[in-house]
């Protein structure tokens, strides 16, 4: 994301925060290494200034983490960060806000495609979903509060993509991934690049508001196994007991479980009417995904997109004999 | 890869039994990496076709379906088409359906009750035969969005559940959603009458306690499970089904309002019940046989 935010040159400075350090070095993005408590966050929008916050930190598989620490990140992280950015003196003007079409839930009485306003079918039954639903309540009473302050949430469907490692893709590179016996769930997709382009356009056009965004068309999870090449095995309906022991063996947290049975699709015509186009379908996410994997297994190795070659850039940035324009 | 899109359409074309219209995507990828046509409802041509090439044996030679009136059927665009619903197992929603598909080649979207999606293997096959939820926002999306033809028995379970003795007399149209809908998304209501479901497997007895253990909407014990044993869980009689389709109804009121009146839309629901009922009674009257019609 920041290494997209660096390759536009209106951009002045970009700081990036997180609590981990961050895998790939940046070129001319400045790094802080903090978690989201209030005072440090306070801090930071006041010294730098900041006009933009993109809020992408949410969690959204509770595999990773556990339910304690996501509540902590999702709710308690976003009330300290618009806390920060709605105290007085502060120079927020946009609040980007990358959340997950997990608010909407997954259940038999939901309607095959969601608005950005449909409720949701079924009360949450899981943590992550609650931790959602809740983040995005400060969000919305944030804005009612802000109205001088552009906010845009972002409902991203699974992704899927080059890179990124999500229990669905990881299901997706093995040989076997579990389906429920008897499902065959509709799911729809977004492509990694395309979750950072919509980043990028909302944030460069400041279009406040709420969308989702997730690639053209839906395809069953057989589908979606068939063209990464690996075997459902299906798993029991009828006891969520039965399906626990199986979560270990397989990489199943418990808000897969209701996708893998009634699936979920969005409409995405509202984002489109900003003026977005996505590179790629749902297909194409998976088709993209599965390239990917297939490269990764042939040759060994990771593709790389971004090349950081730290001593060169350091001779272009800090050497004396370098006076032209280097293309940043 | 972009040539062969239409050989493959083609190819499907042949093979079904009973042709149709294959909605081709204008949009399409030209490197589409997608292995199946099923389509956002879950519903897949493909299986549609097999289900027509299965069932059609049934509804020409079991059941003899005879319509009267299909013209009636607008040819494109949509269309909300209501039914009394009848028998343990309807026989009037998979008739309609083939019905329809194979004289006008158009598909239709039957909405049901959600509680199908609960059920496994049943739910997918239902989805990708054409079966959709219920739901208004889906009934809106088919109709408006999509230009669909989508059948509605708008007496829900309250149709199929009702005992022999109480046959052709139909129940309460729920709350008038369906009229609702129609409104909204600005289609006609198609009312057809079905005379012969009734007899396709009547309920004799129902089992409320066993219903509600199992939790599905009714537990029937079937004439065809007490003359047929285990075979008559799934077989019908071979009633002779009939089906008549009245005058499409406009509602003239503009469409995409947040709320209708009550009143206005519960009126219209009564009348299309009162017009379902007194042609069911009308066609009883000319049906000389259960069984030859």
């Amino acid at each position: 994301m920041i290494q997209a935010l660096e390759a536009d040159p209106s951009m002045d400075v970009i700081l990036g925060m997180g609590a981990q350090t961050p895998t790939v070095p940046f070129e001319r993005a400045e790094f802080v290494r903090a978690d989201q408590t209030y005072s440090i966050l306070n801090r930071i929008v006041k010294a730098t200034q900041v006009d933009t916050i993109l809020h992408t930190f949410m969690i959204t598989n509770s595999a990773t983490v556990p339910q304690r620490a996501m509540n902590e990140i999702n709710v308690i992280g976003t009330m300290n960060l618009l806390a920060a950015a709605g105290a007085s003196g502060s120079t927020v003007r946009h609040i980007v806000v990358k959340s997950s079409t997990l608010v909407y839930g997954s259940s038999a009485r939901d309607p095959s495609t969601f608005h950005e306003d449909t409720p949701r079918g079924s009360p949450a039954s899981n943590g992550v979903e609650r931790a959602l639903i809740e983040a995005e309540s400060l969000v919305r009473d944030f804005s009612e509060d802000n109205p001088a302050t552009l906010v845009t949430v972002l409902r991203f469907a699974n992704v899927l993509g080059t890179h990124i490692t999500t229990p669905i893709s990881r299901n997706l590179s093995r040989p076997l991934c579990p389906a429920i016996f008897g499902f065959d769930p509709l799911l729809q997709f977004v492509e990694e690049d395309d979750v950072e382009r919509a980043l990028l356009h909302v944030t460069r056009g400041s279009i406040p508001g709420l969308y989702n965004v997730a690639g053209d068309g839906r395809l069953p999870w057989s589908e979606v196994a068939r063209i990464c090449g690996t075997r459902l095995i299906p798993v029991s309906p009828f006891s969520l007991l039965n399906i626990r022991p199986l979560a270990r063996f397989f990489e199943l947290p418990e808000e897969l479980e209701d996708l893998l049975r009634f699936g979920r699709g969005v409409d995405t015509r509202r984002l489109a009417s900003t003026g977005f186009k996505y590179n790629a379908t749902s297909a194409g996410a998976v088709e993209s995904f599965i390239r990917a994997l297939r490269l990764r297994r042939q040759s060994g190795r990771k593709p790389n997109s971004y090349t950081y070659e730290h001593d060169v850039e350091q001779f272009f940035r800090h050497s004396p004999s370098v006076t032209g324009i280097s293309d940043n | 890869m972009v040539n062969e899109r239409p050989v493959i359409a083609e190819r499907k074309r042949s093979t079904a039994i009973v042709p149709i219209r294959i909605p081709m995507e204008e949009s399409k990828h030209p490197n589409d990496p997608r292995q199946s046509d099923v389509d956002e409802w879950g519903r897949s041509e493909r299986t549609r076709a097999m289900a027509r090439a299965l069932y059609e044996p049934l509804y020409s030679k079991w059941f003899r379906a005879e319509w009267e009136g299909l013209e009636r059927i607008p040819a494109e665009g949509g269309a909300l088409l209501v039914a009394n619903h009848a028998g343990a197992i309807p026989s009037d929603a998979p008739v309609i359906m083939h019905g329809i598909e194979k004289e006008l080649e158009r598909p239709v979207y039957g909405l049901a009750d959600y509680f199908f999606r609960t059920l496994p293997v049943v739910g997918t096959l239902w989805a990708r035969t054409g079966g959709v939820s219920a739901r208004p926002l889906n009934a809106y999306r088919l109709l408006k969005e999509q230009n669909q033809l989508a059948l509605v028995f708008p007496e829900g379970t309250k149709g199929p559940s009702k005992l022999f003795t109480d046959r052709y007399q139909l129940r309460r149209f729920g709350r008038g959603g369906f009229v609702e809908i129609a409104m909204r998304a600005g289609v006609p209501v198609v009312p057809i009458a079905v005379v012969g479901s009734e007899e396709a497997m009547p309920v004799i007895l129902r089992l409320p306690t066993l219903a509600k253990a199992l939790g599905i909407p009714y537990f029937p014990i079937t004439a065809n499970l007490l003359t047929m044993g285990p075979l008559g869980l799934v077989l019908p009689f071979p009633a002779k089904i009939k089906l008549r389709v009245l005058e499409p109804i406009h509602f003239d009121v503009p469409a995409d309002q947040d709320r209708y009146s009550k009143s206005r839309v519960m009126e219209e629901a009564e009348n299309i019940r009162t017009l379902l009922q007194e042609s069911i009674y009308d066609m009883l009257r000319d049906r000389r046989s259960v069984w030859f019609g």
